[in-house]
């Protein structure tokens, strides 16, 4: 199967708000696909939807075919198992260790000789260059490096597909570029297929084979991210070079500024 | 007046979904299937709710044993039923003080640090992580905390019930004169097992339910910000004690009304 993720027809509202209309998108396999966004417009949620964490109110999710949105809940922890998620905060637990917080996934859901498992562990921190903080506490870590132990622990299981959720935010260029480089070389080494979501248009457009761009509750433009740099769209030139003129609006949807001063 | 009616239907709406909401919890916590990791996990939990609630359980059982003790002997003086004491002391410490106190007690130390725990975990996206690795929150936080919880705190009862009629003796016997073969053996005729003592750990296992239920439920759907902790970890010492005096009436009034 060509496509490992089918967004078809998602709706999706929170309390009034709507968020989602009529969405579709595929994730083609072994690809970085990126979804690009400005902030609030619903790129997390979107992630949720598609781990199954969120339910839409119209449409389906497929994830290697299986609806994720119509699974029971066990049919849907055993496809998690093939899902990785990159949170922003991390989310590592705290009160763990480094090489703890990796081996929990292990812990939960293999029964690997503590040797096995320690060589695993050992392999996968390597493979983000903290091997040498095994021993330090999830709270001991910088920003960079606590992103950098959640995704040697979101790929402890070795998932099929790998979500990303605002990787480079609040990152210091060098931790950028070693995300990058990361998320790059580890959809290629270990054959997985990946989603970044981000609004770090530049980073993002180096490293994806495929990008959709999300406004307006829907995708306005899809492609190479080539034909993306190249699209003529004035909500997307305003987007990806960042202009504070232009169809997306500075201020949140209000009533005359004058009219409200006179009232007060 | 429509407004009013319409309130009461949104409020009663919310109540349901709430209670909805608590009881599928509950029923995921209670058919938890038992491995030995699990039974790990309580253990630490039983360790977590009941032995480092220890020190605040046993002073505060000395304390009231001891001030039960000299305000018992204080009356039973009056007409020479001093000999009394142990027997007052005991059944109303296996009966009610034991269970209910200690309930208090653990709402107020455990059940609020259950609250702020499990509210943290979903505020830090602990949870959600958890659920993307395919681990079930349900089943491996809040069940081993729901099961450690209701093991410990009967135990946490009877050891308070203990200390407390020990600390009745020391006034009574060792400060106030009352015979030790009277006060002791007058106690022994009186306590019933199944009455006051095994009554006792069931009233203490239906709080201890209780307690954890509502706390568990107050983290797990507390708003994920600091206030909303706050505003969870209240809501689970009010509730949770408010419970625990309501249902020790209609416990009392079964078993010994």
């Amino acid at each position: 199967m060509d496509h490992l993720v089918e967004v078809c027809g998602l709706h999706f509202a929170r309390q009034q708000r709507v968020l989602f209309e009529d969405l579709n998108l595929t994730v083609r396999r072994g690809q970085i696909t990126a979804i690009l966004g400005p902030s609030g417009i619903g790129k997390t949620t979107l992630l949720k939807l598609i781990g199954g964490q969120l339910t839409p109110t119209q449409g389906d999710v497929l994830f290697a075919g299986q609806s994720v949105t119509h699974a029971s809940r066990p049919a849907l922890f055993k496809m998690r198992r093939k899902m990785g998620l990159l949170f922003q905060s991390g989310a590592l637990f705290p009160e763990l260790t480094v090489f703890e917080n990796v081996a929990f996934p292990l812990r939960e859901h293999t029964r690997l000789n503590e040797r096995v498992l320690r060589t695993l562990v050992l392999m996968k921190l390597e493979s983000v260059g903290l091997r040498g903080a095994q021993h330090l506490l999830a709270t001991e870590l910088s920003g960079g490096m606590a992103r950098r132990v959640a995704l040697a622990r979101a790929t402890a299981l070795d998932p099929e597909l790998m979500m990303y959720d605002e990787p480079f935010a609040g990152q210091d260029p060098i931790s950028m570029g070693v995300l990058l480089k990361l998320i790059r070389d580890l959809n290629q080494s270990l054959g997985l297929t990946s989603i970044v979501v981000s609004h770090d248009v530049k980073e993002v457009l180096e490293i994806a084979d495929y990008v959709y761009v999300l406004a307006e509750k829907k995708i306005i433009a899809e492609g190479s991210p080539q034909a993306i740099k190249i699209n003529s769209d004035p909500r997307l030139i305003q987007f990806i070079n960042g202009l504070p003129n232009g169809p997306v609006p500075f201020h949140y949807p209000v009533s005359d500024f004058a009219k409200d001063v006179m009232l007060s | 007046m429509i407004d009013a009616i319409q309130q009461l239907g949104q409020r009663s709406i919310s109540f349901v979904l709430r209670l909805g909401a608590a009881g599928t919890m509950l029923i995921s916590a209670l058919f938890t299937k038992p491995t030995l990791k699990w039974a790990r996990l309580v253990l630490l939990q039983v360790y977590q709710l009941g032995v480092l609630s220890l020190p605040i359980i046993v002073v505060a059982g000395l304390f009231i044993g001891m001030v039960l003790g000299l305000q018992g002997y204080n009356v039973l003086i009056n007409y020479g039923a001093e000999q009394s004491l142990g027997t007052m002391v005991a059944l109303s410490l296996l009966r009610e003080l034991g269970p209910v106190v200690t309930a208090l007690l653990f709402a107020g130390r455990a059940g609020s640090a259950l609250t702020a725990e499990v509210g943290l975990m979903k505020a830090t996206e602990q949870l959600s992580s958890m659920e993307m690795m395919a681990v079930d929150p349900l089943k491996r936080i809040i069940a081993p905390r729901f099961w450690g919880g209701v093991l410990a705190m009967p135990m946490l009862a009877f050891m308070f019930s203990l200390i407390a009629i020990w600390g009745g003796s020391v006034v009574g016997v060792n400060w106030k004169g009352i015979d030790s073969g009277g006060f002791w053996s007058v106690m022994q005729a009186s306590v019933d097992v199944k009455l006051d003592i095994v009554y006792g750990f069931i009233k203490s296992a239906v709080f201890a339910f209780v307690i954890v239920w509502v706390a568990l439920y107050n983290g797990y759907y507390a708003k994920p910000s600091s206030a909303g902790i706050s505003e969870a970890t209240t809501r689970t010492v009010v509730n949770a004690s408010l419970l625990v005096l309501a249902l020790d009436f209609i416990l009392t009034i079964f078993m010994y009304g």
